[in-house]
Parts: structure tokens; sequence; C-alpha cells
């Protein structure tokens, strides 16, 4: 063959190429590592923790995290003397061991058995058990066990498990954050794909109102909506993805008039290709790059989003939690117990930036002229 | 010039229109009303504020009464807050709000740029890997993470700073929230300063001007010229990022300004309160944008065909 | 003693294992000039770069570098910045964006004068304007405060000039500075330089791609490649007698031979009456300007087996009227007749099947492929709507066979578009073309974007593809000597309209416009 010198490289596909620098990328590694920990964690952790999310513990207001176990020796002693009060009992000859607690409880009328369910009720100690009777049911002599628990991250003002409930909010969070984003998605390449692919007076009408919406101050308008029509996860999905598939539309139209100008479009029209082929074969294909690396940073945007809702009180509503409204209690209850803003702050910050920077590295990867 | 500023106002007024018409059809449609209160009021008493604030006419009537309003620069009175006209809540909320934003877009331009510019000069280096990953925290981290964060360190803490209140402006107490505010915005103008600079930096023409052996102040000059172009043109979203930031930064550190006033009063279905948010907010951007075109152009001469 | 010189200069970029200069060693005498010849890659921009210190930083320099008695490698930025503007002046080709587009002409040609020559604002101001007359810049003055934009390349080019004159410098060294220009103005630019350097007494280095400009400007040349020099010596001795086989092989490269004579009685492959592009004019508030006419009422002729080459110089209209008979111009209007069919009124649809007998072939060997698709898949597309029955297999041996055509190895249809050269892909888009065995080519600068030894490959790929299936072309090219070497004959357009037109060798040879005189001088064909 005389077509001088062999090709100047092995000539991968795109995609191939793109998964290959991906692959090599650390950055990008460890950014798609952290996301599948964080997805993992918030969808099976919650199982595992031992903590129903909406779970009062009214013993354990604002617990500061910690990996020991509650109750804590000193703490049995105070706990008991509160249920007593409860029961109107005395506690006498209390005796705690690691497991459980002995005890006898004493009163001026003989003691109704009926009151020892405050011991399964209460956060400190199980079902309890009498041994023994004295003094016409008087004195009664009962063994609870303890509730041995943990709280990892803390538990917030009312004694809620914070780890359970921050991978509770993160599974919200996060489908939100797909979903959304999945919209925008949709909206946005078919809009910007029609008027890019129309073009003419078509594509400047439909531009123009893009342009409009642009204008508008649109979080605002999201408050507006949320706030007037009922703050419900689905209402907050809608506006949401309302907001920001106007981005999409215009990287999308954008991309799709290039596309149209080059001449390998022009030469497929030339073979005789019907405009849906060129579309399907040579302008989608060709906007795959762009759009993908632009969803993926479309995603932590719209967490943000559904946070910055929630934060202000306008988003998801209890006993449903997001990141957003952890993090709006965690600042009010800032100076008794930090740990409530800390811990789901720091779940979302390293989500928002896991998520951005696996979207810039796409965006590099995806990239044909690099 | 002048012909173009003024169709440049007589374009942004149908989006004007738009924004008001769709706010105040939303405001309206929705369930609620300004006077629902806990305890519902006798319905005589009800009648009677409906007639008093207009709500008894049509809808159409209210829409027009209130674009006629509207275009007299009259906001009409507030629904929650008795007495007092929408106007004047603006009056009040303004300088706060004005104060906190402005300052928080000079402290970006002003840190931005020269983090850009370091970081461009210094490519590759660890400096601008440095800034370029402290760029990437402030830009995702929060505002409404940042400023408690802030409270915990500065204000509960080392009790530097007021954790929060207006205090008639005190400079102490805006330290905090401008720096939440200016955060983001600084991240992104030395992100656009150093994209700028090493744009520049790799024309033909910066090639050029080297090729002269000029002395470093007239290579500045051009550089820094074709760098602020980008971050000339992003002061119309930053606008907008402000005015959503100051939302949360009002709310956090308890400060009575205009982004604190939309929220409470979309809440109180105060629907004059909302809408004039809205008029004033759209007029903001709108303005800044303009402002933004027209600097661009001053630094670019291809931009200036105001044809 | 030599004014520049040049001893082992060798630039390596060590990251991607590529010398671009081995062991370089050139002289340059005062008020000399040299030729530095070479196609692309061949380092020849390396060393206007190394001399001047602009290297990337990741390029490592070794060797010397002597201008005037000093060291220039591994001097200093200071020093360096006293020789470099000063006496040392540079012009680069891009004409466009050589230029900062934020500011004057008059305020970058001032700024070398108050760096070096210590002038103030006014006074740089005053010569700078001198400067502007001195290279021919008509209406000097009002020119200072023009910005770039506002001015044509040919312009712009001047301005660059003025610029690398401002510091009176001993010697000018110029990269390429005519290639981005129509070939009249660079005809222009050529002799303004020549004049310049009698007239200042400057040393000129002269870097070039362009055999044909050499001729016309150099007492010396140095033919380099791969960056080592091949050969130097004075410019006529190495023309008409070259020793290395590089220098040979450059010579040669020069589009030469004619085509053969079309049968008799050939039939009409294509027959365009009244063609016609109008362009809207740009919108404005609520009107539109008037449409712009790119091409005005041209009729062509074309039958099996013949090539009409289409001259002009940008902004012709010598592109949309391909594009018009390719039906490819919504805004085009006039009669076309493919065989014997009437494309005219045709819409798109009925027009599909109809379209694999024209085909085109574009400039762009980057833009013309698409990146998503193998070499294959974009060679064999066309069959899958005209001959739906194929199996993919069938598709498959279809490019096979059609690589082989163009002479590219089959056993990379696999590869995609951004794995091959420029000549490469030109090939992968003929054999587009080819694929569907069309009767008729439009051939818009398919060589235009090619060193002169690719050109030459493509050309005679071109000629022997017309003979074994007798295709008729349009070839649309500014360049004569392949026009010349390609067309049986030829339509010379400015500003759409045809301005003189006839079988080729007739109209290069006894052009009878002064249009075509201007271009047929400026191309400066060699005789053959």
């Amino acid at each position: 063959m005389s077509a001088a010198a062999t090709p100047v490289e092995d000539g991968a596909s795109l995609l191939a190429r793109a998964r290959r620098r991906l692959a090599g990328d650390r950055p990008a590694r460890a950014g798609m590592a952290i996301l599948a920990l964080l997805a993992l964690a918030c969808l099976l952790g919650p199982f595992l923790t031992g903590h129903p999310y909406d779970r009062l513990h009214y013993d354990y207001p604002a617990t500061r995290p910690s990996l020991s176990l509650y109750p804590r020796p000193d703490a049995v002693r105070p706990a008991l003397d509160r249920l007593a009060l409860r029961m109107r009992v005395r506690a006498e000859d209390v005796a705690v061991t690691p497991e459980a607690v002995r005890l006898t409880l004493v009163a001026d009328k003989p003691v109704d058995p009926r009151v020892l369910t405050f011991f399964a009720r209460s956060d400190t100690f199980g079902e309890a058990r009498i041994l023994g009777r004295a003094e016409d049911g008087r004195r009664l002599t009962v063994e609870a066990p303890l509730r041995r628990l943990r709280f990892l991250a803390g538990t917030d003002t009312l004694g809620r498990d914070l780890l359970t409930r921050t991978l509770v909010a993160g599974r919200l969070s996060l489908a939100l954050g797909l979903l959304a984003t999945a919209v925008a998605l949709g909206i946005g390449v078919a809009y910007g794909a029609l008027a890019g692919t129309l073009g003419g007076r078509i594509d400047a009408a439909m531009m123009r109102l893009v342009d409009i919406l642009y204008s508008l101050p649109f979080v605002f308008f999201v408050i507006m909506l949320v706030v007037f029509f009922g703050r419900s996860v689905a209402l907050i999905f809608v506006a949401v993805g309302a907001v920001e598939w106007l981005d999409m539309a215009r990287i999308v139209r954008a991309e799709a008039q290039a596309i149209r100008r080059r001449d390998y479009v022009r030469a497929a029209e030339a073979l005789g290709l019907s405009t849906a082929a060129i579309l399907r074969r040579h302008v989608v294909p060709n906007l795959l790059g762009p759009v993908v690396a632009f969803a993926a940073l479309m995603v932590p945007r719209v967490i943000l989003l559904e946070s910055f809702l929630s934060f202000l009180g306008l988003g998801v509503q209890e006993p449903a939690t997001s990141w957003g409204v952890l993090i709006a209690d965690g600042a009010r209850s800032l100076e008794s117990a930090p740990w409530m803003l800390v811990v789901p702050a720091g779940f979302l910050v390293s989500t928002l930036l896991a998520l951005t920077l696996l979207g810039e590295r796409l965006r590099v990867a995806l990239d044909v002229r690099a | 010039m002048l012909a173009y500023l003024l169709r440049r106002l007589a374009q942004s007024i149908p989006t004007l229109v738009i924004v008001v018409t769709l706010s105040f059809f939303l405001v309206r449609l929705a369930p609620g009303g300004p006077f629902d209160l806990e305890r519902p009021l006798p319905a005589a008493a009800m009648e009677n504020l409906r007639r008093v604030y207009g709500l008894d006419q049509p809808l159409l009537v209210q829409y027009g009464r209130y674009v006629a309003a509207l275009a007299r620069g009259d906001l009409g009175p507030s629904f929650s807050v008795r007495d007092l006209s929408v106007a004047e809540l603006f009056s009040r909320g303004l300088p706060v709000s004005m104060t906190l934003g402005s300052l928080a877009l000079l402290v970006a331009l002003v840190l931005g740029t020269a983090f850009g510019a370091l970081a461009a000069l210094r490519r590759g280096s660890g400096l601008d890997h440095a800034v370029t990953t402290l760029g990437t925290f402030a830009l995702t981290v929060p505002g409404f993470v940042v400023a408690p964060l802030l409270q915990i360190a500065f204000g509960l803490s080392l009790r530097w700073l007021p954790v929060g209140g207006w205090d008639g402006g005190n400079p102490k107490n805006l330290v905090l929230p401008v720096v939440t505010l200016a955060l983001p915005q600084v991240a992104v103008v030395a992100r656009l300063a150093r994209a700028g600079l090493v744009e520049v930096v790799d024309r033909p023409h910066w090639r050029t001007l080297r090729s002269l052996g000029l002395p470093p102040r007239f290579l500045a000059l051009h550089a820094l010229r074709g760098a602020a172009l980008p971050v000339v043109s992003y002061l119309g979203p930053a606008a907008a990022g402000l005015l959503t930031g100051s939302v949360v930064v009002e709310t956090v550190f308890g400060l009575p300004g205009v982004g604190r006033y939309f929220v409470d009063g979309a809440i109180n279905r105060d629907y004059t309160l909302v809408l004039g948010t809205v008029v004033l907010i759209a007029v903001f951007v709108l303005v800044l944008n303009l402002m933004a075109d027209l600097l661009c152009a001053l630094i670019d001469p291809r931009l200036r065909d105001f044809g | 003693m030599s004014l520049l010189a040049l001893r082992g200069l060798t630039v390596r970029y060590e990251r991607a294992g590529v010398t671009a200069l081995d062991g370089l060693d050139l002289d340059l005498a005062r008020g000399e000039t040299l030729a530095l010849v070479g196609e692309s890659g061949s380092g020849k921009s390396q060393v206007a770069l190394a001399v001047t210190g602009l290297l990337p930083p990741q390029a490592r320099v070794s060797g010397s570098v002597r201008f005037d008695g000093t060291e220039l490698t591994g001097l200093k930025r200071p020093a360096l910045d006293r020789i470099r503007g000063a006496r040392i002046g540079l012009v680069f080709q891009e004409p466009m964006t050589a230029l900062d587009p934020l500011f004057t002409v008059g305020h970058q040609i001032a700024l070398p004068l108050r760096a070096h020559r210590g002038m103030s604002r006014r006074q740089a101001a005053a010569r700078a304007g001198e400067l502007l007359g001195l290279v021919g810049l008509r209406d000097a003055a009002a020119r200072l405060s023009a910005f770039p934009h506002e001015l044509s390349g040919g312009e712009r080019q001047r301005v660059m000039i003025a610029m690398a004159l401002a510091g009176e410098p001993d010697l000018l060294i110029a990269d390429e500075p005519t290639t981005a220009l129509d070939v009249t103005v660079q005809a222009q630019i050529l002799a303004l330089l020549a004049d310049l350097k009698e007239r200042l007494g400057l040393a000129l280095l002269f870097i070039t791609h362009d055999l044909r400009l050499v001729r016309r400007i150099a007492e010396r040349t140095a033919v380099l490649r791969a960056g080592r020099l091949v050969e130097t010596g004075p410019t006529g001795r190495l023309f008409s007698d070259p020793q290395a086989p590089e220098t040979r092989d450059l010579l040669a490269a020069e589009p030469a031979g004619r085509k053969g004579p079309v049968p008799e009685g050939a039939p009409v492959v294509l027959e365009a009456r009244g063609v016609s592009v109008a362009y809207p004019g740009p919108r404005r508030w609520l009107r539109a300007d008037a449409p712009r006419l790119a091409v005005a009422g041209i009729d062509l002729t074309l039958r099996a087996g013949q090539t009409l080459g289409i001259v002009g110089e940008s902004g012709s209209g010598k592109s949309s009227l391909g594009r018009a008979v390719l039906r490819l111009e919504p805004a085009a209007h006039g009669l076309v007749r493919f065989e014997d069919r009437d494309l005219t009124g045709l819409d798109r649809a009925s027009l599909r099947p109809l379209r694999r007998g024209f085909q085109p072939v574009f400039q762009d060997p980057m833009g013309s492929l698409s990146p998503r698709l193998t070499a294959g898949e974009i060679v064999a597309e066309g069959l899958r709507v005209h001959e739906p029955h194929l199996s993919a297999a069938d598709r498959d041996a279809r490019a096979a066979e059609a690589f082989r055509e163009v002479r590219l190895d089959p056993a990379w249809r696999h590869r995609f578009p951004h794995a091959f050269s420029g000549g490469q892909r030109q090939r992968i888009a003929i054999a587009r073309a080819l694929a569907l065995r069309p009767r008729l080519v439009v051939l818009d600068e398919p060589t235009s974007a090619l060193d002169r030894t690719v050109q030459r490959d493509i050309v005679a790929l071109l000629r022997d593809l017309q003979v074994a299936h007798g295709l008729a072309y349009l070839f649309i090219s500014h360049d004569l000597a392949v026009v010349r070497a390609l067309a049986d004959t030829v339509l010379v357009l400015r500003d759409g309209r045809a301005v003189e037109r006839g079988p080729t060798d007739s109209v290069l040879e006894r052009p009878r416009e002064a249009y075509t005189r201007a271009l047929v001088a400026a191309a400066d064909l060699a005789q053959a």
C-alpha cells in the first residue's frame, strides 16, 4: 500500500479512550470510590446502625458522637432515679452490672407490677423481671437488663440517632439529585436538540424564550413554588428540574448547531441520509460527550439546590429528612451540639466534592479535542 | 451607544412583564391567603379586610391594577407588616442587602483576580494547584454550611466577632456575612481570571508581544485586559449568585435584609411583598447584565457593534 | 562575520520524546536573505522561536545561537529583551490572531518604540504613522486608531511587519508570512518584504513551505527535513542542481503533468444555468439588510471524464457554487441538471435517491469525518441508504474495496478518524465518495490543507480514479498549480461572477482579463 506511514495512533473509539483516560486518572477514581461508598452507606447503612431513623431517645438528647456504649455506668443511677420518680417509688439496694441492674422498688403502698412497663419504655433499660416481693408488695425486687446503645455520630436534640438520620437523608438527597438531573436532561436535550436542528425562526423563538426564562431570578421562583404549593418532595423535584433544564438546553443547542455546520454532516447529507438518520448517526453521538459531562456536574448542583430549600425550611418536611433539613437543625443547635451540623454537612460536602471532581474529570476525558 | 442602551432597556421590558405576570398568577393561584391565621377571623371581618385590600375583585382586575400601580413605581402596601408599604420595607432592607452584596462583590473581584493571576503566573506549580483545589472547596461547600461553621469558629470559640445581628451596620457584624457571601464568588472569579490569563498567554498575539521584547508592565496591561473579559461577563451571574446567597446569609446571621423579607413574605402569603421582591431582583439582575455587556464592549472593540 | 550563526542548535521535547531540531548549523550575513524551507513538522518554525527565546518552557535547547557576537541561548530576560523587538524583528503567519484584538493598531506599533527607543506616547504615535506609510498601508494616519478586526488579512500582515520594523532591527525573521493570504495579496507582501530589505539593509530569514516563494525572494536556501539540515546553497543552484534526495523530492512535489483529453462524445453529466446563491443580510432590529450575492448567475457544463477547475480567491463564492451544484445550499437558485434529471425544485426526499450520482470531497480533512464512526463505517455509510439490501458483511467488503482503491490498507478501516494523518483522512473522504460509484465528484479545495508532497500523491490518485471510472470533476481551488495539473477547463470566479473561462492552458498561459493575469502572475507557475 502506498499511502505512506501507518496511522499515527491506534484509533480506539472515543468512548474507549475516555474510559481508559478515566481509569488512569487518580482524582476521578477517588471521586468514584467516595461516591460508591457514600451511596452504599446510605442504602444499607440504616439497617446496620441498629436505630430506626425516627426513634426518639428521651434519655439521650444531644448526645455527643462516641464509640462507647450507652448507658455509661455513672448515668444508670440518675436514669433510675428519674424512672422511680415517674413510677412514684424509691429505688433502693441498687446493684449495677455491665449487663443489668438489680434493685428494690420501695413505696408506701403496695407497688403495682404494671409500673414495670416504665422500664421497657425507657431508653436505658429493657423488660424488667420481678425477682421477689416483700412487705405485702411494698418492696419489689426487680432486675432489668441495660439497653446497650451506641451513637457513633451522636444524637440530635430529640435524641434521634444522627448517623441513621444522615444516611436516610442521604438516600433522599441522592435520589433527588439523580432524578431531577434526569428530568432536566430529558427536557433540556429534547428542547435544545430540536431548536438546534430545526434552526431558523423556530430556533430563534425557542432560544428567546430560554433567554427570558434565564434572566429570571429562578431560585426565587422555586421558593415561591414550594411555599405556595405545599412542600412535597415531588414539587421540589419538578421545581429543581425546571430550573436546571435551561442550561442543558443552551448547551445542547449550541453543540447541535456547531455539529450541523461541520463538513461531516454536509457529507452525510450529500450521501443522501435522511434528517432523522443524520440526527441519529452524527448529531446525537457527537453531543454525548458534552451532555454527559454537563449532567455529571448537574447532579451536585441539584443536590445543593434541594439542600438550600430544605435549609430554609421550604423543602422536605418531617419526619422525612434530607441533608439540608439536618444542617438547618444543626445550625440551630450550634452552641450545644455542633456535631449536628458537622455530620450532615460532612456528608453533603463530600458528596458534592466527589461529584464535582468526577464531573470535571469526565468533561476532560470526553473532550474530543484533547 | 445611547440608542443601544435604550434598546437594551426596551428589550428587558418583556422579560419584566413575564416575571410580573408569572409571579402574580403563581402567587394568587396558590391555596391560602394572607389573612389565614391560626384562628379564623369572623366572616364579616375577613370580608372587610379583603375589600380594603381589593382582594374581592376578579383576579384579572387585580392584575391590571397591580401592573398599573407598578408602572407608576407603586409596589403597594404590605399584607403582613401592617401600616407599612412594600417600598418602605425595602427602604429598610435594601441598605442592608446592598451593603453586604457590594462588599462581597468587591472582595470577590479583588481577591479572585489576585488569586487567579498568581495561579496563572505560576502555572502548574504547587500554588496553582492549591488555588484550584481551594477554589473547588469554596465552590462546593454551600453557604449554609460555611456560615454556621464561621459562627462556631469566630463567634463561639474565639469570640472575635458577633455571631449575628445587624447592629446598625457595625463593621464587626459585617465580616462573617460578607465572607460567607464572597467565598464562592472569589473561587469563581479566581477560576475565570486564571483561565482568562492562561488563554491570553496561549494565543498567537501573546507570542507577537513577547517577540517585541517588551518590559513586564506593558505585557501586564495586555494580559489583564484580555483576562478581564470573562470576569466582567460574570457580573450578571455573580449578582444572581449573591442574591441567592443573601437569602441564606440573612437567615443564618439574622440580618434584616431583602432576602429575608422574601422568604418571610412567601411564608406569610404577603402577596405584594413577594411580588415586589421578585420585581426588584429581576430589575437588579437585568441592570447588572446590561452593565456587564457595556463593560465588555468597553474592553473588547469587537463587541462594540451596537447596531 | 555573519550576523546570525547557529551551531549545533538542537531543540528537544523530552516528555513527548520529540527532537524538533537536530544539530542545526546555519549562517546569515548582514543584508542577506536566507530561505528556510521544509514541510510541516520539519522544525523550520522552531528555528525562529529558538533564536528569539520564544520556545515553550518544556523545550530543551542545546547548541549555540550567536547574534552579532552575542550568545542568545541561555540569555536572561532583560538582556534578551534588549535584542528581540529591537535588533531582531519577527513576523508570524497568522494575520488573524497575531495582533491583540483589544488594542488599536497604533498602540501596538507604538509598543516597541516606547520600550526600545524611549519615545513618549506622542512621539511613538507619530512614528507609528510613518511606519504604516512605510509598509504601504493606505491612509496610514487614520489607520492608527483602527482595531485589528477592522483590517483585512493583508493589511494586518503589513501592520505586523511595521511592528517588527519599529525597533529598526538588523534581522527580520518572517515565519510563513504569506501562507494564510490570497495569492494576489501574497505577491504584494512578498514585494514589500523584498523592497524593505533593500531599503533598510535588513538581513531576512524567510521561513516557508512554498518553494515558489523562495525562488522569488531568497539569495540562499536551506532545506530542512525532520529537524535536520538537508542541503544549503545559492537558491538558483539548489533549484537547478539539487544534491540531496529530500530536496529533489520537495522540488518534484510541484504538481506536474497534464490531464489527458476528454474522450470524444462523452455524455454531459452536469448542466447548470444561472446558478445564484444569495445569503440573507445580517438581521438588524426588526429588519434585515439586503441579501449578499455570493454567486451571481453562473452557467456550467461538465462531461464524463472532464474536469472543470473553479478558481478564485477567498470570498469569490467558489465553495458556495460547489454546494449549490450539490444541492446542499438552501440559499441557491437556478437550474441544475444532472445527467437526464432536472434537480431544480426537487425536495429533499426526492433528491435523496439521486444523490449517489454526485458526491463531495471537502477541504478540511479533520472536520469532514465524524469522530464517532470508524473509517470503514464512514466509507460504507452511503451504502446504507442506496443499497439497503447489502448485509453488514457486504458493506464492509465494499468499504475494504474502496480503501484499496484510494491506496489505503483495508485493515485500517476499523480505526477512528483521529488515528489518521491529514493526507490519509482525505483519502478516506475520497473513498466515501467513491463507494457510491458516482459520476460526478465536487472537490472543494481537497489538497489545500496538505503538504506539497502529500498533495502530489492525492493529485495523482484523483487523476487515476478519474480515468478508471470516467468521473467528472468539479475541482474548486485557489491553487493554480494544482488546477493546471488536473483541469481541462477553467472558470475564474471573482465576487461570485465568472471573470474568464476556457481551456486550462489558454487561460493560464494567455489570460485575457486583468484579474486573471494578476492571479497567474502571483501564482508564479513553474514552467512545465
